[in-house]
């Protein structure tokens, strides 16, 4: 059986019908994120990333509707805990059509295996849950 | 030129499966992600325009990401179109089926 090797540089990329405004709300409100991202308030401002006792980042670059770059900490695991600080970038770009192209980015992982390998899964079924939320109003069944 | 329409977003991620060269490479790149064409390419008995040619259609279906580092063009394996239509296929035909059926095939092979 082959397993996922965890990579240090993660890439993860989605086409979703909704405007870049849509998107960035989707991604640092509370009220949305807890519909697709495990459960997980999580609330970004330009002052941090707060994945309500979850995951705590610092902001790097906060850019409404364009970009939103913040350090990652795993609060959920004491070992992901104790690893050095990752990444997480987001990029969003208007396509045609109505569909907007969010791609993150999650790297600097060479000091965190244990989250490169937890989050590895992770980003797609993100990803997914947000596509469906903002295309149908509903989080994924299950 | 890429239509961003859903139902043809899954022919082409069906299309870009169904070839053994196209899941070869998606193989390599879900060993080691970010590589450059040339590493790729060194690994396939093919020429630089037909490895070019794959990736170009993996990257079409979204199953493939490049992003420019310095000089270089690096792949990365995208898994959300695969996740896309296993949340839109598989879990319509609910997964425990599904499980059963990859159970009872490991479990014959294994025993044969």
């Amino acid at each position: 059986m082959t397993t996922m090797t965890a990579q240090t540089t993660q890439v993860y990329s989605v086409f979703i019908k909704a405007t870049p405004e849509q998107i960035w709300d989707a991604i640092t409100k509370p009220e949305f994120t807890q519909k697709y991202f495990y459960g997980v308030p999580v609330r970004a401002t330009s002052d941090a990333y707060d994945g309500g006792g979850s995951v705590a980042g610092s902001i790097v670059e906060f850019e409404p509707a364009h970009k939103l770059v913040h350090t990652w900490r795993a609060l959920y695991d004491a070992d992901m805990n104790a690893e050095d600080e990752s990444r997480v970038t987001w990029e969003i770009e208007p396509q045609e059509g109505g569909y907007t192209k969010l791609t993150v980015v999650h790297d600097k992982l060479e000091g965190a295996p244990k989250t490169a390998e937890s989050v590895a899964g992770g980003w797609s079924f993100v990803l997914s849950g947000l596509k469906t939320l903002l295309e149908t109003g509903e989080p994924l069944a299950g | 030129m890429v239509t961003y329409d859903a139902s043809v977003d899954d022919d082409h991620v069906f299309k870009a499966l169904a070839d053994p060269t196209r899941r070869h490479l998606l193989d390599r790149l879900f060993e080691r992600d970010g590589r450059t064409l040339t590493e790729l390419e060194s690994e396939l008995e093919m020429t630089r325009f037909g490895v070019m040619k794959h990736l170009r259609v993996l990257e079409d279906a979204g199953l493939v990401v490049t992003r420019r580092q310095g000089r270089e063009k690096l792949h990365y394996l995208n898994p959300v179109p695969i996740r896309l239509v296993h949340d839109r296929w598989i879990d319509k035909y609910t997964e425990h089926r599904v499980a059963a059926l990859a159970n009872l095939k490991n479990e014959l092979e294994d025993t044969a």
